[in-house]
Parts: structure tokens; C-alpha cells; sequence
């Protein structure tokens, strides 16, 4: 100590960091650890997978697919490209109760919502309610950026232009009578979405906002009229759209249509007879896309999905499994202690 | 401006170049400015102010890597392509170009320091007939320049006059080639005669015709013309830039080469650049990676291709196919997209990373107080910062002798006087004790002039020579007149030996101190102080030392008349000499020199003889005869010496310790245990060698055999290493097997490497310079490398510098292994050069071999902290760190590859894009450099106690290419449960409130989130050493992600930037599921899982060292430092001959008059230090002429 005090110049300081000794924690993979790790996460997981699966079982699914590409589908007269405005009924039947709330669900297959060019091919000022770019769209949103006669699209892109505009009705059939099931679509986007995200023009009447512009080509209405029964539903911030507009990850997806919770189907759909109208408007035939309704309920853990509870299954046994193996490894092959 | 007068120095210094032949007037700056040459100002910049960004940048962009990342930021400006905005490629390039620029200018503004420093300078310059004090840089060529004693020289000159006798000067050398002797400069005695006359010199006007600037040190030809007559110049009469005027008042010079002219600056700036073994691996596998990557694209453009047949073009409906873009086309430009968006393969950052890992363990190395010598103030330092992880991997040991290994102090350590010993300590059982620095030391201050820095021990000695014990005085008297060093008194009584070896200035100085203290010499007598007495002896004749004889001595006749002569030298000598009475005492002697030389001393034998007058008086008469014979002369004198040293009588024997520097015998053995081969390469002889050899642990009783490789012919030289060989193991096949190879970039580089055999036991080879010289042969250099190679300890005897990079090349080139070169001398230069480390010592002989290393510190034993410490821990960060930076960009990009499948190919990426911007620049940065800047596996104490755990280092052990290919398998599973378990668990589901889950962005966000957390996991697995700055960089980089993640998602930052963070609302969105945190366990433990059980079953079966050590550390307590062991003493009938450093040819320069004439009031022919090293260097003497130059005939 006495010898620190008269340093010379070129000494290096005396830190733990320069001398390379902070103090440290140094774990090790010892047996002690490692072993009843594993058995301790086996055991975890073994729990966390029968929950999973228990709670995935409970849920219920119905998934009908709608196409009409075979013979015998009901939709099979609607599948026909050049048919326009065609209704098509699905039969179907729940024998017991679904319960509440019932989530309504439509489903593509093979339809690549995550396909670079057809992502960014959006303008999200436009979406923000930004009047300038309804003048002048974002050139990514090529080719539906302009029509024909140079006037912009609003809104602009594929992703708009591609808006699923099948519409559905279902009927419970009540002794050979169709009683409607009343879907509630508020709030079927995220709140950011319709909050946030995407805004109209600051202009009333909104439509005012759309002079000069042109609907997106494959649209039957222009953005502002798109609910027709909730004048709020309309614009960028209509439900149906905003759920559209959150792309898909993965070439196969569902989106949520509509919930079953009102009127006498608080508790869910009860068993019997039902009639699905659709107005088969959205054509997937060209590209061997499938369309389908689903109909679920959901618990803590979401929708129906067994993969996860047998994930958790499968690696908790494994883990357990590992655990043996290495006990036994480690008891007949511990290395030698000694040099 | 002084970088103006810079740049035009260095182009006239350029258009110089090709100038054949040099030609300059004194005082005439009209003429020599017309040859527009040099100045003398310096410029070792690189950059200003104006040219900085362009250079600097063009060089940047040299880089291989930097270029494509341009090139890639130019395809993601191209709408078509760019699958990535421009900013996540954008700022990783701003950034690596930034650091790289700041350290670039950094290192530029030290060189102007220096540059300016060194140009500002100031000298006496001779103008118009009086001094005027100029800077340097303001010197011309043909200007004449004082300098004065200490003085640097200015540029180099040819010396004029000087005010020294004979026009000498002496100058110090040691900044140019590291030697620390002063050397002797001669002016011509036509210039000499000007003086300090100003008007003389001014009106001075030779013309000087010389060689055009060359880098060449000892070597200068010129002509001077002086009034139409010429005389040759050489190097003699040339003073070098980067000397020291010593122990001159003054002197002229006139400017031949200025600045960049200079033979020091053409000396300079040609070290290569060294690359370490991990950097050409890292090559290596970024080529690999760059096809890789190029075949990943391939493979998806190809599917890309078939996505747009089968269904992009069906999917038309609702994406329409560009316009004059085709299926072949879109694969193309899809090809580049997919090159932007998994370029992160390529590891751009990790080259940044690398550098500033490295430069951080230099600084540990710089730090560490373990390797800082205080009695020479020098902290270790790292001069190359690019080399840290190659210290973890040497695998040869070049090493210099004197000054490395030893401290080349001799010290006068034991005697046997008339059959009894002297100078050992024993206890009362009769065993000795060890000497240590508390000892008590004999105390001399009953003599006056005794030198206090001489240390001995045993009283009896003193006691026996003041007790008047004629055995002892005789053998004292002996020393004190028996050599040939020559005193310098500088003030009355204050005495300066000037030796022109360590051991006879060691001799004389002990007999100094035990009062016969050698006082002064003139051609013909000697004067010694006897015990207080001045004895003036009459000196005869000196019989000079040489290699054969092995001996000298003098014939002096003492103040009564009688004649004695003594002679000292080798024990076989001497003994063959002795009269038959001292037979007894010639046994007891004999144990004596065998315990001596058995503790590595160097032993002489003394003997004396008196004579008879009338025999001398004849002797004489047919000595000077024959020393005026001009034909066989030598042979003549020979024999009259062989016939006067005969009859001798024994009168004991001296042992001089060159002593070892501290702690050497330890680090060699611990060297030695960490399977490192050290190699002494020597310029000394081969009995020094092998003595210092066995006193350092280099060479040990131990060992089997020792082989001594001393052939003359090459035929011979190749027998006795075939034949060594056949001993260490007959099986071996006569062919060495060769392994040859390619590799390098491209596969270029050819390589052959040469197997290794197996040896049972230890054995050694020693081998002669001139052995060595046909050893080095074409034919016979594999000969001796698998020779070599078999032995522990290699031991090379009088090589030259050339030779000793030639050994190293040797090994560097046939064992593709890593090694180091470790001295501190100027003959050390070209092997640390060659070698992939140099390593040098400071503070013994100049700073040469510093300047020219990678490593340098005070001591040889910090060589083990800076293998087994610094080095093992440079490597073994920086193997983790690429391990896990590969994984890290590996498992990032992969997940990419898989995504490809599910989304037509199109180059969709899988993560935000502020995500991949950060991803490496923030997220995953600190921890892993957290990881390898303080990583250990166990502390420094540990790593002494077992050496062992170097062993790893030197085969390659923790990355190489099949580690490389490990890392690849283990990011594609990780990839692969990353991409997986969230697709399987995501893709038909929905969240708790019923609304979609598997949209893109909260797809994006849970495998990003499932990413960063994973790979985590994974540097949580591979940190061994958890300081607080490593918790706080991994769990603040997690904390960082989520806070990140949350603002960048948050409605604030939507509403100021609304397109740039289009991923509103997905974070509280997403992570608010129960399910979306299961999946996240579910991937994490997946994917770190397999990695825990596979490590831990791997220690259980095949534990490495590293595993069992770091398992003991867990159960004991640190060690203590390893415990000092008395040395061993070997019974050993080894012997060194007459160990000396001794030259031939002193005899003569003591007895001629010409060095001794009386100097006029200067105080000192060789300056003095304090410390003792410098003391006892080995003076090397020229002999100067006296005649003046005869011109040269025309």
C-alpha cells in the first residue's frame, strides 16, 4: 500500500478493470444444475402442454369452404368469373351448442398478401388522411395509381384494390323459418388502426375529399361509401377495410368477419340448422385460391391451435427424457476429478 | 504551411529517386538547388486538411467488404430491387466508415505531431560566413551544420573537422541499427585541418560526387573534390541521421542527403503489414460466405422463377406483373433483391467489431501492471494492435540470448583460491543457503576504491586476502594485471573500466574490490593498487587471447624485478599446461569447475609462472623477431607462446555468473508445459550457449540427448541430422511427409506443410552458425526442420541476423505454425520481422528491436503473462466472438431463406426494417462486445497453474473452418425453429379477442422478438465470466429492444414521422397475447436446450483441460503464487570452455601507443551511465590512422 503511494509515471492504474479483475459470476454446466434443470422445465412444460392442449380442445371450430369448385358445392354456379351479383346459400348445422361469443371468420388460401410488391404497394399518407397525396399517389401503388384518364386513384395500390368484398348473411333456420343472425362488425380492427393508423380527411361531407380522385378500379362504391348503413364506417376507417389492410403473413390466413354476440346469440350459436348467404362476389378460381367461412370461439390462449400444446408436450418429455440420459452419462462417464 | 514545404520535399524526393549519382558544392546553394533535392524536412502524414475525406475514403473503398456494401446500397436505391430501405445498409456503412475514419485521422494528426516535432528542431547552420540557428526542415543540401555534443544528427552528413584530436567524433548509433556502443567517425584531415574556422568553412567549396540515396546503412561511396584534389569517402567519414554526437564539444558537417534523402527515412516505412492466422481464416470464410450467400440467391431466384410460372402469374388478378417485366426478368432482379436482403450474411460490422476487440486487449496489455517494470519505469506495450488472438497461438519460440535471456551482466560470483572455495554460503550442516537480495553483503568500504555496485557475499574471502594470504593476492594480482581493459579516471579516484568483454571487466572489478584494484595502464606498465599500495608493473609482453589458444597472458616484472607471467583461460587448456606438482590441487580444482559449471557459471583457470631473466630477455629478442616476420607470423608467435605457457602453476579458478534475468528458468518451463518450442537463436558461441542453455531450463539433464550439429561440409551436416534423427526414432520414414495444400484467398497460396513425428521423450539439438549456413540450404532445410522439429529445445550458435529470419521463415513456411521472435537487439531485427509476432525487449540495447516489434516490454518472464494471459484470452475471446457473431447473422439471415417459401419468393423480409437497421448496430452489439472484451474462462493465477490450457491455441482449436460449418448447422436449426414454431403455432389462430393473428407485422414482431431473445439466450450461454458490465449490456440490449420497440410502435412517433414507422400499434398489440409469450418460451428453450445438454454431455465424455480446470476452480481456492524453487543443482561434468566473449586482437590496441595518447583536458573518451549494463557492454575499438589521407591518383 505504502508502495502505490509514490507512483511512477509510466505505471498503469491499479483498477480492477484495467487489471482485469472485476468481479464476475462464473456459471458453470454442472450437473447440479443442468439435471434437475431439465427435469424442472420438462415438468413445467408437460403442464404447460396439457393446459394448452385442454384448453385448445374446448374450443370450438367450424370451417366451411365456400369455393365452389366442386360439382356439388352450392357455390359452384357462382365460381364462374363472368357471373356477376350471385348469391349463393350454404347449409350447414351445429348439433350442440357454439358457445359465445362466436367469432365469424373468412379464409383464403394460396393468396399472397405477404408478397413484397403487393405490400408495399399502399399509400400510407393517403390512408392517414393526407390530401395532398390524394393528388398525387405514391408511385409504389403502380399500377393502380392513375386510371386511364390520369386522374388518381384514391385510395391507390393493390392491396386496396384487392378489397375482399364477398358479404355474408347467416340464418338460423327455425322451424323451416330463416331468423337472421345479427353480426356485429364495430370494432373488428385494432383500435391503433382505426384510431391512429388510418384517418379520413378532415373534410365534411367526406365525399367532398374525393373530388378529383377515382375509386379503386375493382371497387364496386368509392371509399366513402362503403357501409352504407353506418355513415361513421366509412372511409379509410371502415372496419371491413382496416382489416383487409392488415396484410397477412402467411399465404394462407383468416380474417375476422364479423362477431356473433348480439340478441339471442349472446351465448352462441345453439344447435340447429343454419343458412349462410354469401354474395360470391371475390374471384380466387384464377389463381387456385380457396375461400372459406369459419366460425370459432376463443379462449386465454386465442383460437383453436393443438400445435402448441403438444409443442409444449412433446419438449417436456424430451426434457425429462434428457434429463435421464444425461444422469446416466453423468454418473457412469463424470469425469475423472483428479488430474 | 510546414505541410506545404512537406508536400514539396517529398515530390522532390520522388523526382529523386531515379537520380543515378549524387552531386553537391559546399556552400554553393544556386548549384545544388538546381538538382531540386530533397530538403530536410519530413513528412510521414498521410492526409491534410483538404485531402483527408477523398483519401481517406478511397482507401476505405478498397476493401472488399466496404465496396459491396456500396454496390448494395446502390441496388436498394433501384425501386425494382431494393427489397430494404436504403437506411438499414445506409447506416451500418455511415457507421464502419466513421470509426475507421476518426481512427485514421487520429493516428494522421500523431504523425504531424511528430513530423512537425522533429522538423522544428533547431542547428547551427553555416550562412554567409556565420551561424545562424535554423530549423530543420530548413536545411538544404550543401549547407555545412554545427553540431554539438548530444546533438541529433540533423540529416546526413559528411563530416568536415571536429574538435576532437585526429578529427574523431564518436556518435551513438543506437535509433538507426540499435547497437549501444559509441562508434568512431574520422574526418578527412583536409577538411579536419578548417577547424572551427567559420571563414575557412564558408569559403569551403569541395564538390561532392556520391551514390544516389539508398537505404543501405554501412555502406557510402563517394568522391570529394577539394582544389582539384579528390579523396574518396565511405561510411567512416558520414554521420547518419538518427545518430547522437557523444562526447564531442562540436563539429562540422556538410548536408549530402536531407530529409526523406536520409538513410534513416529510406529505412523506414517498409514494415510489412502483419495479419494474423484468424484474419486470413476470416478471408477465408467471407469468400465462402460470399458464395454461400450467392448460391442462397440462386436458389431463390430459381424459386422465384417457378413461383411466377405456377402462381404469380395466375395471381395477376389481384397483383399485376409489371410492365416489360417477364418471369426470367423478375428471377433476375428478385436474385438482387434477395443479395440486399440477406447480405447480412456478410459480416460487415464484424470486421469493425474485430478491430475494436483487439484494440481494447492491446490496451489490456498496455494496463497490466503484472508486465510494468519499475526499475525501468516501462509498462508493456502493444505496438501492433491487430495481433492479440495470434499470442493465444504460438506454437515456436524464437528466442535471442544475451539481453533476452540473460541480462549480459556478468558478475563475479564464486572462486576457488588454492583448492578452496569461495563465494558460497553454507549453514551449519554444510548445506548451502540460498543467496537472495537480503543476504548480507561483504561490505567493502575499508576500500576506497572499491566499486559499490560490485555484490558479494562470503566474508571469508575478504578476510583471506587481508589477512595477507599470498595464494589469494597472487590470484587477485592476476586479475588486475592479466587483460586488456583500460581505465578512465574522470575525477582522482573515481575509476571507469572500459572492458571489451563482460566477464574480464566482471574480473577485473572483483579484484578491484578486494583491493587490487587496476589503476591505469600504459604501453609498458601497468599500475595496480595493492591493498593501498601503488605497484607499478613493468608490462612485457601480452599474449594475446584467440580462438585456438583459448587463454592469454602477460609477462610483467613486478617493482622488485621479478618476472612473472600469468596466464588465464580455458581449465582443458590450462590444465594441459600445468607443472606436475599441482596435481593434487588440479582435483580438488577440477570438483570445483564441475559444481560451477553445474550451476551455469563460466569458469576460467588461473595459473602463474615466474621466470627467468636472462630466459625472458632471449625469449623476448626471438618474440620481437618474429612479431616483425611478415610471412607466418602468426604461426611463429604461436609457437613462442606455446613454449613460454608451459610448467604453470594452478592457482585456482574463477566463475563469473552471466546472469539470467529474472524469472527466465520458471517462464521457460512454463512455456515448455504449455507446449510452446522455444528456439535460442544466438550470435553467441556454442559452450556459452549451451551453458546459458542449461542454466535457463532450456536444455535439462533430463533429456535424452543433447545433439550437437558442428559439421563443416553439407554432407556432414546432413549425416549428423539423419543420424540424430534415426536416434530420437528409427521408425521414421527417410521422406518427410509433406502435406501440401492450398489456401489463401481463392485457393491461391500453396502450402506445404510438413508432419510432425512422434518422438518418446525429450531431446535437444544444438547446431553451429556454420552448420546451419548448409543446413539452410535448398536441399537440406527440410533435414534440419524434421530434425528440429523432434526436439524440445532447439539451440542455433553464431548465427547472423539474416540467418536467424532465415530459421524463422524456415518454420513459418513448412510448419504453417504460428510463431514468435523475442530479443532486443539490432541483430534481432530481421527475425521479429519475420516472425508473426515480434516481440522486444526494452531498455538493454537501443530501441531497435522495440521499434521494429509487435509486443515490447522490459523482461523476458513477461513473455508467459503475455502468452499464457493475454494472449490465451485474446484468442479465446476472439474465437467466441466470431463464433457467436456468425451465429448471430447466420440465424438472423436464414430466417429470411425459410420465409422465402411461404411468400412467392418475392424478397419479403421477415423483421421490421428498423429492426434490421438495429439489429446489429444496437441490439446484439454490447453484449457480444461485452463478451469479448471481458471474457475469461479462468482468472490469470489459474492460468499459470496450468499452462496447459494454452494448448488449445496453437492447433486451432476453438474456431476453424470446421467449427465455422458447426456454427452454420446450429443457426440453420435455430433458424429453422424460429421461422417454424411460429408459423405452426400462428398461422390458423387467432388472438384471445378474436381478431387475426397471423397478420404481417405481429408475424414480423414475434420473430423478431423470438430472434433477439434467442440468440440472447445463446451469448448468455457462452459468457463464462458475468461481470456487471456484461449483465447490464445483455439485459439493458433486451431492455433497450423492448423500450425501442414500444416508442418506435407507439402513436407519438406515427404521428411526427407518419410513414416511416408503419408498424403502429403492433408491439401492444401483439405482446399483450398470452400465446404470443409461449411461443416465445417455446422457440427460446428450443433452441437453447439441445445447446445446454449437448455441452454438458460433451464435458462429461470428453472433457478438455479447460473443463476440468474451471471445474477445480469451483471446488479450491485460488492458488497462491507459484512458489520460488531454489535452483537445482545438476552434477554435471559439462564444462564451458573458455565461455568468453572475448575477440582476438586487444592485446595489440592496449600495447599501441596510439590509443593512448595523452588527450588534451577532456574529461572522458566514453561517456558514463549509471547503470551498470552500460558499464559492462562490450566496447568494440577501432584503431585510428594518424597518417593523413594520401589523394587519389586522377
Amino acid at each position: 500500500m505504502v508502495k502505490e503511494e509514490n507512483e511512477s509515471p509510466n505505471r498503469p492504474d491499479n483498477t480492477a478493470f484495467t487489471q482485469q479483475r472485476l468481479p464476475a459470476w462464473q456459471p458453470m454446466l454442472s450437473a447440479g444444475i443442468v439435471i434437475p434443470g431439465f427435469v424442472l422445465i420438462g415438468l413445467a412444460f408437460i403442464g404447460i402442454g396439457v393446459a394448452l392442449l385442454i384448453t385448445s380442445r374446448n374450443i370450438q371450430v367450424l370451417e366451411l369452404d365456400y369455393t365452389g369448385t366442386e360439382q356439388n358445392s352450392p357455390c359452384f354456379q357462382c365460381s364462374d368469373p363472368d357471373k356477376q351479383n350471385c348469391v349463393c346459400t350454404l347449409q350447414f348445422s351445429i348439433n350442440r351448442l357454439f358457445e359465445g361469443p362466436v367469432f365469424f371468420y373468412y379464409g383464403l388460401s394460396n393468396y399472397f398478401q405477404n408478397y413484397r410488391r403487393y405490400g408495399v404497394s399502399r399509400d400510407d399518407g393517403q390512408l392517414y388522411g393526407d390530401l395532398s397525396y390524394f393528388k398525387e399517389p405514391y408511385d409504389q401503388c403502380e399500377p393502380y395509381r392513375y386510371d386511364r384518364n390520369k386522374r388518381p386513384i384514391v385510395p391507390c395500390g393493390s392491396v386496396v384494390n384487392s378489397l375482399f368484398n364477398d358479404t355474408f348473411r347467416l340464418f338460423q333456420i327455425v322451424n323451416g323459418q330463416q331468423k337472421e343472425v345479427p353480426l356485429d362488425g364495430k370494432g373488428i380492427a385494432w383500435w391503433t388502426d382505426y384510431n391512429i393508423k388510418f384517418r379520413n380527411p378532415t373534410v365534411t361531407p367526406l365525399r367532398n375529399a374525393f373530388n378529383g380522385t377515382v375509386k379503386p378500379l375493382f371497387w364496386p362504391r368509392p371509399a366513402y361509401e362503403l357501409d352504407t348503413s353506418d355513415p361513421a364506417n366509412n372511409g379509410f376507417i371502415n372496419q371491413d377495410f382496416l382489416v383487409w389492410m392488415r396484410r397477412a403473413a402467411l399465404p394462407d390466413f383468416r380474417k375476422l368477419y364479423r362477431r356473433i354476440t348480439e340478441g339471442d346469440y349472446t351465448n352462441g350459436l345453439p344447435a340447429g340448422n343454419y343458412s349462410l348467404e354469401i354474395a360470391y362476389n371475390y374471384p380466387v378460381l384464377s389463381f387456385n385460391g380457396r375461400k372459406m367461412v369459419v366460425f370459432s370461439n376463443v379462449s386465454w390462449m386465442g383460437g383453436k391451435n393443438e400445435f402448441l400444446g403438444i409443442a409444449y408436450l412433446v419438449i417436456g418429455t424430451l426434457c425429462v427424457v434428457m434429463s435421464v440420459v444425461m444422469l446416466i452419462v453423468y454418473a457412469k462417464f463424470k469425469f475423472p476429478e483428479e488430474e | 504551411m510546414g505541410s506545404g514545404v512537406c508536400c514539396f520535399g517529398q515530390m522532390f524526393g520522388q523526382q529523386n529517386k531515379r537520380e543515378a549519382e549524387r552531386r553537391l558544392r559546399a556552400n554553393d546553394r544556386a548549384f545544388n538547388l538546381s538538382y531540386r533535392y530533397a530538403d530536410n524536412a519530413i513528412k510521414t502524414s498521410k492526409y491534410n486538411i483538404f485531402t483527408f475525406l477523398p483519401l481517406n475514403l478511397f482507401e476505405q473503398f478498397r476493401r472488399l467488404a466496404n465496396c459491396f456494401f456500396l454496390f448494395l446500397f446502390t441496388l436498394q436505391l433501384i425501386p425494382q430491387i431494393s427489397s430494404l430501405a436504403w437506411f438499414t445498409t445506409a447506416a451500418l456503412l455511415i457507421l464502419v466508415l466513421s470509426i475507421t475514419a476518426v481512427k485514421d485521422a487520429s493516428d494522421d494528426i500523431n504523425r504531424h505531431k511528430s513530423d512537425n516535432q522533429v522538423n522544428n528542431r533547431e542547428v547551427s547552420v553555416l550562412v554567409n560566413g556565420e551561424l545562424r540557428t535554423e530549423k530543420w526542415m530548413n536545411v538544404h543540401v550543401g549547407d555545412i551544420v554545427k553540431l554539438e555534443n548530444n546533438h541529433f544528427v540533423t540529416a546526413d552528413l559528411l563530416l568536415l573537422s571536429s574538435s576532437e584530436p585526429l578529427n574523431v567524433v564518436y556518435v551513438k548509433t543506437a535509433e538507426l541499427d540499435g547497437e549501444t556502443n559509441l562508434k568512431v567517425k574520422q574526418a578527412l584531415t583536409v577538411t579536419g585541418a578548417m577547424g572551427d574556422d567559420t571563414e575557412a568553412l564558408s569559403s569551403f567549396n569541395g564538390e561532392i560526387k556520391c551514390e544516389p540515396p539508398n537505404n543501405r546503412l554501412e555502406i557510402f561511396k563517394g568522391t570529394l573534390t577539394v582544389n582539384g584534389q579528390t579523396y574518396s569517402l565511405d561510411n567512416n567519414k558520414v554521420l547518419l541521421r538518427g545518430c547522437t554526437l557523444r562526447n564531442t564539444e562540436w563539429c562540422f558537417g556538410l548536408v549530402i542527403f536531407g530529409g526523406p534523402d536520409t538513410k534513416l527515412i529510406q529505412n523506414s516505412g517498409k514494415t510489412t503489414f502483419k495479419r494474423t492466422s484468424i484474419d486470413h481464416l476470416m478471408n477465408i470464410l467471407v469468400l465462402c460466405i460470399f458464395v454461400f450467400l450467392l448460391s442462397m440467391c440462386s436458389v431463390l431466384a430459381v424459386g422465384h422463377a417457378i413461383w411466377e410460372m405456377s402462381e404469380g402469374s395466375v395471381f395477376s388478378v389481384f397483383l399485376p406483373s409489371e410492365p416489360g417485366i417477364d418471369a426470367p426478368l423478375s428471377s433476375f432482379l428478385c436474385f438482387w433483391s434477395y443479395v440486399i436482403l440477406l447480405n447480412t450474411v456478410v459480416p460487415m460490422s464484424l470486421f469493425v467489431s474485430v478491430e475494436a476487440i483487439r484494440l481494447v486487449n492491446s490496451f489490456y496489455i498496455d494496463w497490466d501492471r503484472k508486465m510494468y517494470y519499475p526499475k525501468s519505469d516501462t509498462p508493456a506495450e502493444a505496438r501492433t494492435t491487430t495481433l492479440n488472438e495470434e499470442l493465444g497461438q504460438i506454437k515456436y519460440i524464437f528466442s535471442d540470448k544475451t539481453g533476452t535471456l540473460t541480462q549480459n551482466i556478468m558478475t563475479f560470483n564464486k572462486c576457488s583460491i588454492n583448492g578452496k572455495r569461495y563465494g558460497e554460503l553454507l549453514d551449519f550442516s554444510g548445506q548451502r543457503i540460498e543467496i537472495t537480495e537480503s543476504t548480507p553483503r561483504v561490505d567493502f568500504t575499508w576500500n576506497q576504491r572499491a566499486d559499490p555496485k560490485f555484490i558479494f557475499h562470503d566474508h571469508n574471502l575478504v578476510d583471506t586476502v587481508r589477512d595477507g594470504n599470498s595464494e589469494a593476492q597472487a590470484f587477485f594480482r592476476l586479475l588486475a594485471l592479466c587483460h586488456t581493459v583500460m581505465t578512465e579516471e574522470k575525477t582522482e579516484g573515481e575509476l571507469h573500466y572500459q572492458a571489451q568483454s563482460p566477464d574480464e571487466g566482471a574480473l577485473v572489478t572483483a579484484a578491484r574490490n578486494f583491493g587490487f584494484v587496476f589503476r591505469s595502464r600504459t604501453p609498458e606498465t601497468v599500475t595496480v593498487e595493492e591493498l593501498g599500495t601503488l605497484v607499478i608493473f613493468e608490462l612485457l609482453a601480452i599474449l594475446d587471447f584467440n580462438n585456438v589458444r583459448k587463454r592469454m597472458s602477460v609477462i610483467v616484472r613486478n617493482p622488485e624485478g621479478r618476472l612473472t607471467l600469468y596466464c588465464k583461460g580455458a581449465d582443458t587448456v590450462i590444465y594441459e599446461r600445468l607443472h606436475t606438482c599441482c596435481t593434487a590441487l588440479k582435483c580438488v580444482t577440477t570438483g570445483h569447475l564441475n559444481e560451477y559449471a553445474g550451476d551455469g557459471l563460466r569458469t576460467l583457470v588461473l595459473a602463474y609462472k615466474d621466470l627467468d631473466e636472462s630466459y625472458v630477455e632471449e625469449w623476448m629478442r626471438r618474440h620481437h623477431e618474429a612479431s616483425i616476420t611478415i610471412g607466418e607470423r602468426d604461426e611463429k608467435l604461436h609457437e613462442l607462446y606455446e613454449e613460454i605457457e608451459k610448467d604453470l602453476l594452478l592457482l585456482g579458478a574463477t566463475a563469473v555468473e552471466d546472469k539470467l534475468q529474472d524469472g527466465v528458468p520458471q517462464t521457460i518451463e512454463q512455456l515448455a508445459k504449455a507446449d510452446i518450442k522455444i528456439w535460442v537463436l544466438t550470435g553467441d558461441k556454442q559452450e556459452t550457449a549451451e551453458n546459458i542453455g542449461y542454466s535457463c531450463n532450456i536444455l535439462r539433464e533430463e533429456m535424452k540427448e543433447v545433439f550437437t550439429v558442428s559439421a563443416n561440409t553439407a554432407e556432414g551436416v546432413k549425416e549428423e541430422l539423419q543420424s540424430a534423427r534415426k536416434k530420437m526414432c528409427p521408425m521414421a520414414a527417410e521422406e518427410p511427409k509433406v502435406t501440401k495444400a492450398h489456401s489463401g484467398l481463392l485457393w491461391m497460396q500453396r502450402t506445404e506443410t510438413v508432419q510432425d513425428d512422434k518422438v518418446d521423450g525429450e531431446y535437444a539439438l544444438v547446431i553451429n552458425g556454420h552448420s546451419l549456413a548448409f543446413a539452410l540450404k535448398k536441399g537440406l532445410e527440410l533435414e534440419l526442420l524434421r530434425t528440429a522439429c523432434m526436439c524440445q529445445t532447439v539451440i542455433c550458435c553464431r548465427v547472423t541476423p539474416l540467418q536467424k529470419a532465415q530459421v524463422v521463415e524456415l518454420v513459418k513456411k513448412y510448419k504453417q505454425a504460428v510463431t514468435l521472435a523475442i530479443g532486443d537487439g539490432a541483430n534481432d531485427v530481421s527475425m521479429i520481422k519475420a516472425a508473426h509476432i515480434g516481440v522486444g525487449i526494452s531498455g538493454q540495447e537501443g530501441m531497435q528491436a522495440v521499434l521494429s516489434s509487435d509486443f515490447s516490454f522490459a523482461q523476458f518472464r513477461y513473455l508467459q503473462r503475455l502468452l499464457l494471459v493475454h494472449g490465451r484470452w485474446s484468442y479465446l475471446r476472439m474465437c467466441k466472438f466470431l463464433q457467436y457473431f456468425f451465429y448471430k447473422n447466420f440465424t438472423f439471415t436464414f430466417v429470411h431463406f425459410w420465409y422465402a417459401f411461404f411468400c412467392g419468393f418475392s424478397a419479403q423480409t421477415v423483421y421490421d426494417e428498423w429492426f434490421i437497421t438495429m439489429y446489429n448496430l444496437v441490439y446484439t452489439a454490447l453484449p457480444v462486445l461485452g463478451m469479448s472484451l471481458f471474457d475469461q474462462d479462468v482468472n490469470d493465477r489459474w492460468s499459470f497453474q496450468y499452462p496447459q490450457l494454452y494448448s488449445p491455441g496453437p492447433l486451432n482449436i476453438y474456431f476453424n473452418k470446421k467449427l465455422f460449418v458447426h456454427c452454420m448447422m446450429h443457426s440453420c436449426y435455430s433458424s429453422l425453429i424460429l421461422f417454424f414454431i411460429p408459423w405452426a403455432a400462428m398461422h390458423d389462430t387467432v388472438r384471445d379477442d378474436g381478431k387475426d393473428i397471423a397478420d404481417y407485422q405481429s408475424f414480423a414482431l414475434l420473430a423478431q422478438t423470438c430472434l433477439l431473445v434467442v440468440v440472447t439466450i445463446q451469448l448468455c450461454l457462452d459468457t463464462h465470466y458475468w461481470t456487471a458490465v456484461n449483465q447490464f449490456f445483455v439485459w439493458g440490449s433486451l431492455a433497450v429492444y423492448f423500450a425501442t420497440t414500444f416508442t418506435m410502435f407507439s402513436n407519438g412517433m406515427f404521428l411526427i414521422f407518419t410513414s416511416a414507422f408503419p408498424f403502429i400499434g403492433t408491439a401492444r398489440n401483439s405482446l399483450n397475447q398470452p400465446n404470443v409469450w409461449l411461443i416465445i418460451l417455446l422457440t427460446t428453450l428450443l433452441c437453447s436446450l439441445p445447446v445446454v445438454a449437448y455441452r454438458f454431455t460433451v464435458i462429461q465424455l470428453h472433457p478438455t483441460v479447460n473443463d476440468k480446470v474451471r471445474h477445480k476452480l469451483r471446488k479450491e481456492a485460488l492458488p497462491g503464487p507459484a512458489p520460488r524453487r531454489p535452483p537445482v543443482r545438476r552434477i554435471s561434468t559439462r564444462r564451458s570452455g573458455y565461455a568468453f566473449s572475448h575477440v582476438q586482437g586487444y592485446g595489440d590496441l592496449v600495447t599501441s601507443r596510439r590509443f593512448l595518447r595523452p588527450r588534451k583536458n577532456r574529461p572522458a573518451l566514453f561517456k558514463q551511465t549509471d547503470s551498470p549494463l552500460a558499464q559492462n557492454q562490450p566496447q568494440h575499438y577501432r584503431t585510428i590512422t594518424e597518417e593523413p589521407e594520401q589523394p587519389m591518383c586522377h
